[in-house]
């Protein structure tokens, strides 16, 4: 099993909820967050004073798969988050040692 | 008030001779003349007006403000327009209006006495009368709308020092303010004795022959001067260049900002005291200027800073509005405009390259859109009063025809300078005194943890937002 875990636009996660039920996966988990990256946030400016906002608002996204389900679950991800623009984000991918449902006690892929 | 109505002529005639003498009931009065009614309609106007001036401090000044702090000082800036407003309102009527609209004696350039202390005398049936000679309104009607301008001018100085004052000191300061600066400036500006006695001795700026239709030396000017001496004294806001402090709803400054527009027009229309063409002037006047200045604040920031933001925009038509009060029955629709197409850029410096040059941290730039709006202002009231430019001329109320006169730019805009100097130096100084005063009774700052955690929670014990 893995882990993917992507940090994308906000406005985006319709699409990447949607891409991803269309391939057959059953849960998620978001997250809004703050963060940057090479994006550095932008700048506001209130009267005379200028501010930089460096953490930009994003959502972070969480989908534990079976091991053969990453490539187009990533694919999926990518193809759904993308603008073209500086800040659409990042995905990564990590192992997963276990997996328990906690209502039945179901384990590891059974309990996706 | 233009340059102002104080009608001392209290109209029944009874009322007049209970006050001159001091006795109990007065006699009959031999061959008075016919006692003028107020029109309703004109009474209808300053109760209107009045109530719109009310409404420019709670809501209208104080979400203005309260957008413009940070979250944790939301319920602080409400509290501290809401409780300035409330307090002064009493002191007011204790002795405010007093010391404003009555005879001081000799002392009668700076300040009134105190024969209608307490309201005093003062009945449904008294009146005072307007610019216009044996035309009246009531005196009530005429105490509440001169009530909220004292209520809203010390208001207006709290956007200086934001978010870091003790709101024990703030009160105490607000109430000397009123009593030492404000009560004696408006004294000094509008005290006069109404057309039918305009010969007697007037205020110290009336005699300047100073041109101040709605309060631009009173109010803003006096105020933003206030506002610029506490900000210096009180000092910067802690983290104040190092970190953001932007505004954290411009959904409610706007919403204030736009309250202020509105009830504007009963403190700039309603000033005439009549409801008649004047009244009518000063309202074009003020619509005009305003939709200038916000026009003209947007395309500066939008030339400059490359973005024309909200804030700006609505921060253009405050100055405006400050701008085109002392003008508003003196100028012309199209000097309006001018007005107000001039007043924002030299705001935008003020707000923007002084304030960071000098360093002070006028946190809500009282000072750099009231006190520079109000000078502006004052001093172009002085050329935009020109017949020439459209203006209405100098209306010389002693005469029953109205007959509009011009002395020339240059005597016109000295005594509006002089206006100007008088109001700086008496606000500027006397504030200074009282902070030092303030200070060392009780403290004017809160301690540092206090400002970081807000106001809200440490000096009222509430939130303003539950999330």
């Amino acid at each position: 099993m893995k882990i993917v875990m992507a940090v994308i636009k906000p406005f985006k996660l319709e699409e990447v909820r949607e891409a991803l039920t269309s391939i057959g996966v059953q849960g998620l988990t978001v997250t809004e967050v703050k963060g940057y990256g090479r994006q550095k946030g932008h700048t506001e400016i209130y009267r005379g004073a200028e501010y930089a906002v460096t953490l930009l608002p994003k959502l972070k996204i969480e989908v534990v798969v079976p091991t053969e389900a990453v490539d187009k679950t990533v694919e999926a991800i990518v193809g759904a988050a993308k603008t073209g623009q500086i800040g659409d984000g990042k995905v990564f991918v990590f192992s997963v040692d276990q997996a328990v449902r906690i209502r039945t006690g179901e384990t590891d892929v059974d309990a996706l | 008030m233009k340059i102002d109505a104080i009608a001392r002529r209290v109209l029944p005639a009874a009322a007049l001779c209970l006050l001159a003498a001091g006795t109990a009931y007065a006699q009959t009065t031999p061959a008075a003349p016919a006692v003028p009614t107020p029109d309703k309609g004109d009474t209808s106007w300053m109760l209107i007006s009045s109530v719109l001036v009310l409404m420019m401090s709670v809501p209208g000044l104080a979400l203005f403000y309260g957008g413009l702090v940070r979250t944790k000082n939301m319920a602080s800036m409400l509290s501290q327009c809401f409780a300035i407003t409330s307090m002064v309102l009493v002191l007011w009527a204790v002795y405010g209006y007093s010391l404003t609209f009555t005879a001081g004696g000799g002392l009668n350039s700076f300040i009134g006495g105190f024969s209608k202390a307490f309201l005093a005398g003062i009945t449904p049936s008294s009146t005072v009368e307007t610019f216009s000679k044996g035309v009246v309104i009531p005196e009530f009607v005429y105490i509440f709308f001169q009530g909220t301008f004292a209520a809203i001018t010390p208001a207006l100085i709290v956007g200086a020092f934001a978010e870091r004052i003790k709101f024990s000191a703030l009160l105490l300061f607000i109430a000397l303010w009123a009593t030492f600066i404000y009560f004696p400036m408006a004294h000094m500006v509008w005290f006069w004795g109404g057309p039918s006695a305009y010969a007697d001795p007037a205020g110290l700026i009336f005699s300047f022959g100073a041109l101040d239709f709605a309060g631009g030396t009173v109010v803003h000017i006096n105020a933003g001067m206030a506002g610029l001496v506490g900000c210096i004294l009180i000092g910067k806001r802690v983290g104040y260049g190092k970190e953001p402090l932007p505004p954290h709803s411009l959904t409610l400054s706007m919403v204030g900002a736009a309250l202020l527009w509105v009830g504007w027009f009963g403190f700039n229309a309603g000033s005439n005291l009549e409801s008649n063409g004047g009244a009518a002037l000063a309202a074009i006047n003020t619509l005009l200027a305003t939709a200038a200045a916000s026009v003209s604040w947007m395309f500066v920031e939008w030339a400059i800073k490359g973005k024309p933001s909200l804030l700006g925009i609505i921060s253009g038509a405050v100055a405006g509005l400050v701008a085109v009060t002392p003008a508003c029955g003196f100028a012309g629709p199209m000097g309006s405009i001018i007005l107000g197409l001039i007043v924002s850029p030299i705001c935008v410096f003020f707000v923007t390259t002084v304030k960071n040059a000098l360093g002070y941290d006028d946190s809500l730039d009282v000072f750099g859109v009231h006190g520079v709006g109000g000078i502006v202002g004052a001093i172009a009231t002085g050329i935009l009063v020109s017949p020439s430019l459209g203006g209405a001329g100098i209306v010389d109320y002693s005469t029953p025809d109205f007959a509009a006169t011009f002395p020339g730019y240059a005597t016109q805009v000295i005594a509006q300078l002089k206006a100007v100097g008088v109001t700086i130096l008496w606000s500027g100084i006397g504030s200074a005194i009282l902070y030092k005063i303030v200070d060392l009774v009780i403290g004017l700052r809160v301690p540092v943890e206090a400002e970081r955690e807000g106001l809200d929670i440490t000096a009222h014990g509430e939130a303003a937002y539950h999330s």
